[in-house]
């Protein structure tokens, strides 16, 4: 598919998207030159990539724009997960910084042709006026009420009017639903990954998950196919919290449907819950996503919902067993490794797409 | 794609699961047969394939007519039926995750579009909404209004037939004596009546519906001259669709109603 030699920018090298991101672009030999943003120092060593480091509302841009010529530019780290961020650092990361990088990439005379940003399924929200399945172009049912999924929103309207003022530039939009995977955090894989887990008591809602894996394959092959347009990135199937829990050997904690946040508040300071608003709308009413727009497109999930439940139930039994061993003072036992599922500890490998 | 675990539950996609529903069938089947005494009348009409609309009078202040046509038909044609109702359910604890199990769906056209063309499922509606179980014991198997021929509309872009079902027997259940339209504001529900089984049998008739005799008619199966798949019809031929199918039910109603000798044998 890609015909011409490319220059390729990709925004937070030094967050958990981005450098996933560019470690599999690294084996693309028709990108000829790899150029990462990071706004602190990055965890992780590339081969090829070479990094800029930038302050993080990517207000100087157009310098680096125009002296690298570059043609297409990945933006994946703007912020899903609000334990963690501040409204105000959500704002800054989210808006201001998806808005400088958009303007610098659009200024005229820009080398700019491609644009890939990974949103969030957040945007549609999660109420009991939902649709079972929501489409790419299904609206949202509700006002968001969170920080969070306003700053998502405002960011995709930004990348809508980009792809307004640049009708020749390709603009894709990859909507990603929760992630699972032996190496993401976020407030679901924390939960079950701890013996007791919340639930919103009486509600069993449906969720679906993509495997972090499908993800980053995901946002390569929209750079690599020049995807146009919004895309759901979500794997095929949704199963109940319930069952979610039950294969990731979890209990649920049923909280009290009533301000459960305000229930969990103490445990989540103590670190023993992570339950952001958006966790409560979730766990109340679950979203579905239609997939058939990104398969049509040429993509093919590796993982369904639940395939990617049963991969990190898999990953947490093997970090449980090792940690066990550990404390015993013996070796971690030498378990044969399922396909498909790293092992912990082990970083590289998987990541990297054929 | 990683070979998979058989699945823990088997709920689908709408929330519905079988297993769900046929331990509550199980536990329907005496008030069914024994209480309602159903009887039903050309079952066959019901599409053994395929999806379907079906589309039948509401009443009763907890409407009875719901679960006994979702448990004739599967019982009596083993295909799931889905019910489409207000999201209203969803929201209650216990109460939603159980109503979404036993094949309750929100009533948005998105969802019946899915469950009838992409799916080929049965999916159960009330055109006259919350206007039928409210409405007064007085104008009792007066059909109201049926909203804007909305489920028309579905069945003609999804390509399916309607397929309408008079009801007799759901009236007297419980009859609605008058409505507390205050009450219903500050317990934020869709309306909130006194009915008779309230005042005769006390709490005990909050849930318990009297025991008359159910006769279901399945009138033939109407089908539109229309190309499907269209985003809208015109509001003139769905309101005349809709309006036809109404006054073929309510005169099915009335032919049962001459023919029905007692209210509690039939």
């Amino acid at each position: 598919m890609s015909e011409t030699s490319r220059s390729v920018l990709v925004t937070g090298a030094d967050t958990f998207w981005g450098a996933r991101i560019l470690r599999a672009l690294e084996g693309d030999p028709a990108i000829e030159m790899l150029l990462g943003l990071a706004t602190s120092a990055a965890a992780t060593t590339f081969e090829r990539a070479r990094l800029l480091y930038v302050e993080p509302t990517f207000s100087a841009l157009r310098s680096v724009v125009r002296t690298s010529q570059v043609d297409t530019v990945i933006h994946p780290c703007m912020i899903v997960d609000s334990v963690h961020a501040s409204g105000n650092e959500i704002h800054e990361t989210n808006v201001i910084a998806t808005m400088n990088l958009l303007a610098a990439a659009g200024t005229s005379g820009s080398s700019v042709r491609h644009l890939v940003v990974k949103s969030s399924s957040l945007v549609y929200g999660s109420t009991k006026q939902d649709p079972a399945t929501f489409c790419e172009e299904t609206p949202r049912a509700d006002v968001p009420r969170t920080d969070l999924e306003r700053s998502l929103i405002e960011a995709e309207g930004l990348v809508d009017d980009f792809a307004q003022d640049n009708p020749s530039a390709t603009v894709v939009l990859l909507r990603v639903s929760d992630v699972l995977g032996a190496h993401i955090a976020t407030p679901i894989t924390k939960n079950l990954s701890r013996p007791v887990c919340p639930c919103v008591g009486g509600f069993d809602p449906l969720v679906q998950f993509v495997h972090e894996h499908d993800v980053v394959r995901a946002v390569t092959l929209a750079t690599r196919h020049r995807l146009t347009g919004t895309y759901n990135v979500a794997g095929p199937g949704r199963l109940p919290w319930s069952e979610v829990t039950t294969i990731c050997g979890s209990r649920r904690l049923p909280l009290p449907p009533v301000r459960p946040g305000l229930a969990v508040a103490p445990l989540a300071r103590l670190g023993i819950f992570d339950f952001p608003p958006e966790l409560d709308a979730l766990l109340r009413y679950g979203r579905g996503m239609d997939t058939s727009r990104l398969v049509a497109a040429g993509f093919e999930y590796r993982y369904t919902s639940e395939g990617a439940v049963h991969a990190f139930a898999r990953h947490l039994r093997l970090a449980r067993s090792a940690r066990a061993s550990l404390s015993a003072g013996t070796a971690p036992p030498q378990r044969p490794r399922s396909h498909g599922t790293p092992a912990p500890g082990r970083r590289r490998g998987p990541d990297h797409e054929p | 794609m990683i070979p998979e675990a058989p699945r823990l539950s088997d709920v689908d996609e709408w929330g519905r699961s079988e297993r769900i529903r046929s331990l509550a069938r199980r536990i329907y089947a005496p008030v069914y047969s024994r209480w309602f005494r159903v009887e039903w009348e050309g079952l066959d009409k019901i599409p053994a394939a395929g999806g379907a609309l079906l589309v039948g009078n509401h009443a009763g202040a907890i409407p009875s007519d719901a679960p006994v046509i979702m448990h004739g038909v599967e019982t009596e044609l083993g295909r799931p039926v889905y019910g489409l109702a207000d999201y209203f359910f969803r929201g209650l604890p216990v109460v939603g995750t159980l109503w979404s199990r036993a094949g309750g769906v929100p009533a948005r056209p998105d969802n019946a579009y899915r469950l009838l063309h992409d799916h080929q499922e049965l999916a159960l509606v009330f055109p006259e909404g919350e206007k039928g179980p409210s409405k007064p014991y007085t104008q009792r198997y007066q059909l109201q209004r049926f909203g804007r021929g909305g489920f028309v509309e579905i069945a003609m872009s999804a390509g399916v037939p309607v397929v309408p079902i008079a009801v007799v027997g759901s009236e007297e259940t419980m009859p609605v004596l008058w409505q507390v339209p205050q009450l219903a504001r500050v317990l934020r529900v869709p309306y909130l009546p006194v009915t008779a089984n309230m005042v005769l049998m006390g709490p005990v008739g909050l849930a318990v519906p009297f025991p008359s005799k159910f006769r279901l008619r399945v009138l033939d199966p109407v089908t539109f001259d229309v190309e499907p798949g269209r985003e809208r019809y015109p509001k003139s031929r769905v309101l005349e669709e809709s309006e036809r199918i109404r006054e073929s039910m309510q005169r099915a109603l009335d032919d049962m109603l001459r023919l029905r000798r007692s209210v509690w044998f039939g």
